[in-house]
């Protein structure tokens, strides 16, 4: 069995190698092998899982050491596996979705002369993507989470020759890159503290050591866990990576890439609980970033940065209650998996839209669209239901966990925390609503032709007058289908999750569990969110089911406003990153030029000065050097002389 | 009179010779000088040898004069050499290594 | 010259002492005139002296050998040589013997002086009251002593020696020979390319035709009188040392035309060619007269360009 591990990762790596490097001869063929590939993959990570339902709790964890990768004297860097409850859950999701994906790509990428490299890149990023959570140390997981971040970079620049796609790209990349060294300062410190960076020793003595170092690499574990999930205050990568294909939105920056920070979180448990500080701190982001991105959802008029803001929401959840310690750690992964299927279905949803729609993406020029698209009107209906928790939905059970959680926590924090999870739960109802109301009711606002909104000038097309009227329609088979599939998983994971606390139980060997004991009791936490829910709901149909959409985008408050500027993320990163980074740069090339340069030049002039003078000696004359020849003659007698008087 | 006289000699020719050399852009009035030099040179090594009352000093003037009489012969070519091509035979019109 | 035979001695005869001051006087101005005199000839002609003057207190030293050759190989050889390439460069031309040099003369100065005192300071300083002298390592002959040590213990550096000479006279062949890059002309090409640069093609004109004088610094004169350049030698013409007798000559014409006139009774009939040429003859770089002899005039001329 053990070796089937290697091969889950093999599968897809090899479909990636064969479509980069296999050339234009595949191009009738690769998306097909891409996704076999892929499926494949996901047909072992099915034979895996059947295997560790038939073995008990504590040896349900396989272990496989493929090869030595690094041996260096202490330092023994191995390629080795780890497939646990909790990586497999990972693998089951990445594989399973992943492949839905793909498929969902064939008809989506049908008419793009790029799709085999479309296909070779989601290989790459699976491939990685498993590295990540398979791995068995952090070095491993470091080259996965590498991996990863160069296929989210060759994805959201798929479309390069769009200004803005390259752009994101490069941000998303950059951003990244800030996470990266906090995971890589983070190994350097396990290596220093321990000695080594497998999963076992490392979380086996991090209660040993003294709290400051756990602190230290659980807020550098978070920095990176806050790049790549897009958590406040790295959270401004995600909005521009909508530019991406939709498929590569739903996959990676929906359903799994994204969530890939909470996995860290988890997987580190042992050391945020170690260290106090850090916990709190991983809550304190969780909890400030599922408020900013419920905030950006609701200003979005866009559909995919609407739900990027959601994806950053939700994401806020999990780290929030990954941050709450083994009370939270099934509930983050539970609500990671149910918001892998409702979001990937919402992403491909929006992408049907889309597609049908001459890939317009501004909300308010859709509006009536249920009776052009119903089936993906329903399977974007319940995803809807399913994230804003909709009772009975999976969103519902995941998520109202969370919340429970949060108010366990117990004390002041737990009070902020419980409030601040629950008014985020109004909100997702609000923009979810809002998004629903604003795409699938209403009236048919793409029939008029609309005056380019001089909010949003790079809205294609209307901003270069070439507005024609769409034609709506259904989407093929190829993407309906894993719309519907994931649709099913957004209603029924929830429930058969919790089912006797199955997915609790299933995690305990890993994460552990506690039962939190909120303040008030488990009921009045459900029902407080069940009126949030609506609260919100109803207030985004009194605002936007009651009255028509305005096609162009009102002025709206000082919020609105900051909030369709993504909360000012960008300009607060100009003002205090760029702009002193800008002035630093300055002051180098200032410093480089005068002090630097200065003295460079002030010895060179010097030198060159005093050759000058020094040069006129040699004027070419023989007689002239023959007498300071005859000179140092004489100086050599008269030293001979004086030599021999003293 | 003590020998050391004719050291003294030598030494006294040797100075003018050297001057000459350094004074005369004639290249051959320099190289009569610098014969001079090598003159003075062998009279002090006669006068060593008559001194120390050994032939070694005779042997090294000797010596002298063969180097002698070989740098006359190259030295000589050179000059004609030069005077052929720059039409001068001035150490001075020579001074094209400088910058 | 023969108190060498002294095995141990502080002084030296009253005979070379007498000889050194009055020979050492004059190697010291033969060496001034050596480094002062305007003329490299002199200047040669004074080094010569003082090797001379070298050569005899060689002998007194007691090195016979030394003695002969300096004479034979220095004054005999190699100043010849000096000699003849003086000869080889020039010389005419006295040198200048003003400075060019920025301050040259005060170094010169300076460092002469100071080593000079120096050097004798030195020797001074070393305070040699006796020396061996001579008489021993001579006793078996000074050219027999002198070759039992160079071809035993100098053997090595004899032989080096004579292989630096080797290496000298081949060095001095390869310096002043003149690679050959074409083919010698045949003398039928030499003769065709005098025709084709148009240069003169028969032998010179000797001196003295149609002149009452055959002196090789006197031009012989063309048919109409005046002299004709090619006819004397180049170096005459140089140092302005050709004698112009063509004025007299045509006024020995005139006076004949002007006799033979009386004679035969005519009155003012000076023949008109003889007349005018006369006139010209006062300024010979002019333009000759456009008569007969005007073409030989004008190739005379561009031979002499």
């Amino acid at each position: 069995m053990e070796t089937l591990i290697g091969l889950l990762v093999a599968a897809p790596l090899l479909g990636a190698a064969v479509l980069l490097c296999g050339g234009r001869r595949l191009d009738r063929t690769g998306h097909w092998i891409g996704t076999v590939l892929a499926a494949a993959s996901f047909v072992l990570a099915a034979v895996l899982f059947a295997d560790m339902l038939g073995r008990q709790g504590d040896e349900r964890a396989l272990h496989q050491h493929v090869f030595s990768w690094i041996p260096v004297g202490g330092f023994q860097a191995d390629v080795a596996f780890r497939l646990d409850q909790l990586s497999m859950t990972f693998v089951l999701l990445i594989t399973g979705v992943g492949t839905l994906i793909h498929v969902y790509s064939i008809g989506y990428m049908e008419h793009d002369e790029r799709r085999r490299r479309f296909f070779g890149y989601l290989n790459l990023f699976l491939a990685a993507m498993l590295l990540l959570v398979l791995a068995d140390n952090y070095l491993l997981l470091y080259a996965g989470w590498e991996g990863v971040g160069l296929a989210s970079y060759l994805l959201i620049g798929f479309w390069q020759h769009k200004p803005s796609a390259a752009t994101a790209a490069k941000k998303a990349f950059i951003v990244n890159r800030v996470g990266d060294i906090g995971l890589s300062i983070a190994i350097m410190i396990m290596f220093a503290t321990f000695g080594t960076f497998a999963f076992g020793p490392v979380l086996e003595s991090v209660g040993e050591t003294g709290e400051g170092t756990a602190t230290a690499i659980g807020l550098m574990l978070l920095l990176a866990a806050c790049g790549k999930s897009a958590q406040v205050p790295l959270q401004s990568w995600l909005g521009d990576a909508m530019e991406g294909p939709t498929p590569v939105s739903a996959l990676i920056h929906a359903a799994t890439m994204v969530t890939a920070g909470v996995y860290l979180i988890v997987r580190s448990g042992a050391v945020f609980e170690a260290a106090p500080a850090a916990q709190t701190t991983v809550t304190v982001v969780g909890a400030v970033t599922l408020l900013f991105g419920a905030i950006v959802g609701c200003a979005k008029d866009d559909i995919k940065k609407a739900l990027a803001g959601s994806t950053m929401s939700q994401i806020g959840y999990m780290v929030l209650a990954a941050g709450l310690g083994p009370v939270g750690y099934a509930f983050a992964i539970m609500h990671l998996v149910t918001h892998g299927f409702f979001k990937a279905g919402l992403f491909l949803g929006a992408g049907s839209v889309m597609h049908g729609m001459n890939d317009e993406v501004d909300m308010r020029r859709y509006g009536g669209l249920r009776k052009y698209m119903p089936v993906t009107f329903a399977t974007f209906g319940l995803g809807y239901l399913a994230i804003i928790g909709f009772p009975g939905l999976s969103g519902f059970f995941s998520k109202d966990k969370i919340i429970e959680a949060a108010f366990a926590k117990g004390g002041t924090e737990g009070w902020i925390l419980g409030g601040a999870a629950l008014l985020g739960a109004a909100v997702t109802a609000f923009y979810m609503t809002r998004v629903m109301l604003m795409t699938f009711f209403g009236e048919e606002r793409w029939r008029n032709a609309p005056a380019p909104s001089p909010e949003q000038p790079d809205v294609e097309p209307a901003a270069r007058g070439e507005y024609s009227v769409p034609h709506p329609h259904e989407s093929p088979k190829s993407m309906t289908i894993p719309m519907i599939v994931l649709a099913f998983g957004s209603v029924f994971a929830g429930f058969l999750f919790s089912w006797g606390d199955a997915f609790v139980h299933w995690l305990e060997p890993v994460t552990g569990f506690e039962h939190g004991h909120p303040p008030v009791s488990a009921l009045t936490v459900t029902a407080a969110t069940v009126v949030a829910l609506v609260l919100g709901a109803g207030l985004a149909w009194a605002q936007y089911g009651r009255k028509p959409v305005p096609a162009v985008a009102p002025r709206g408050s000082l919020l609105t406003r900051a909030a369709r500027r993504d909360l000012l993320q960008d300009d607060f990163n100009h003002v205090v990153l760029v702009k002193p980074g800008e002035y630093l740069t300055r002051g180098l090339v200032y410093l480089d030029h005068k002090v630097v340069d200065g003295a460079v030049n002030g010895t060179a002039a010097a030198v060159g000065g005093l050759s000058g003078r020094t040069r006129r000696l040699q004027n070419g004359y023989a007689r002239s050097y023959a007498v300071s020849m005859f000179g140092g003659a004489a100086i050599l007698v008269a030293a001979t002389l004086l030599m021999r008087a003293v | 009179m003590n020998p050391v006289n004719y050291l003294f000699l030598a030494a006294l020719l040797f100075t003018i010779g050297a001057s000459g050399v350094l004074l005369r852009r004639n290249a051959i009035v320099v190289f009569m000088s610098v014969e001079l030099m090598l003159n003075a040179a062998n009279l002090a090594l006669v006068t060593f040898s008559r001194m120390h009352g050994n032939l070694d000093g005779q042997i090294i003037a000797f010596f002298t004069m063969v180097v002698a009489a070989a740098e006359v012969v190259v030295g000589l070519a050179i000059i004609v050499t030069i005077f052929r091509s720059r039409h001068s035979a001035s150490v001075d019109d020579a001074s094209l290594m400088k910058l | 010259m023969t108190a060498t035979t002294l095995l141990a001695a502080t002084s030296t005869s009253t005979g070379e002492a007498v000889q050194f001051w009055i020979l050492g006087t004059v190697a010291v101005l033969g060496a001034l005139g050596t480094v002062l005199m305007k003329r490299s000839v002199h200047s040669a002609l004074c080094l010569a002296g003082t090797m001379i003057v070298l050569a005899v207190f060689y002998l007194a030293n007691g090195a016979y050998f030394l003695g002969i050759v300096q004479i034979v190989v220095y004054t005999g050889a190699v100043m010849m040589l000096f000699l003849f390439v003086l000869m080889l460069v020039g010389v005419t031309a006295a040198d200048s013997l003003k400075e060019t040099i920025r301050g040259q003369r005060w170094l010169v100065a300076l460092c002469g002086l100071g080593f000079g005192i120096l050097l004798i300071a030195g020797i001074g300083s070393a305070s040699v009251e006796s020396f061996a002298g001579l008489g021993a390592a001579n006793a078996g002959g000074n050219v027999q002593g002198l070759a039992r040590a160079l071809f035993t213990d100098y053997v090595f550096a004899f032989e080096i020696t004579g292989a630096l000479l080797v290496t000298a006279a081949v060095a001095a062949m390869v310096l002043t020979h003149r690679e050959r890059t074409e083919r010698r002309k045949t003398q039928r090409e030499l003769a065709e390319q005098r025709v084709r640069e148009g240069k003169h093609l028969p032998p010179l004109p000797a001196p003295g035709v149609y002149a009452r004088h055959n002196a090789v610094d006197i031009p012989g004169l063309l048919p109409d009188g005046t002299p004709s350049e090619l006819t004397v030698n180049a170096t005459l013409r140089e140092r302005g040392q050709v004698r112009d007798v063509s004025r007299e000559a045509l006024a020995d014409l005139a006076a004949l035309e002007r006799r033979t006139g009386e004679y035969l009774g005519r009155k003012g009939t000076v023949p008109r060619a003889v007349r005018s040429a006369a006139d010209v003859r006062d300024d010979i770089s002019d333009d000759a007269p456009d008569t007969g002899g005007g073409r030989a005039g004008d190739r005379d001329r561009e031979a002499a360009k």
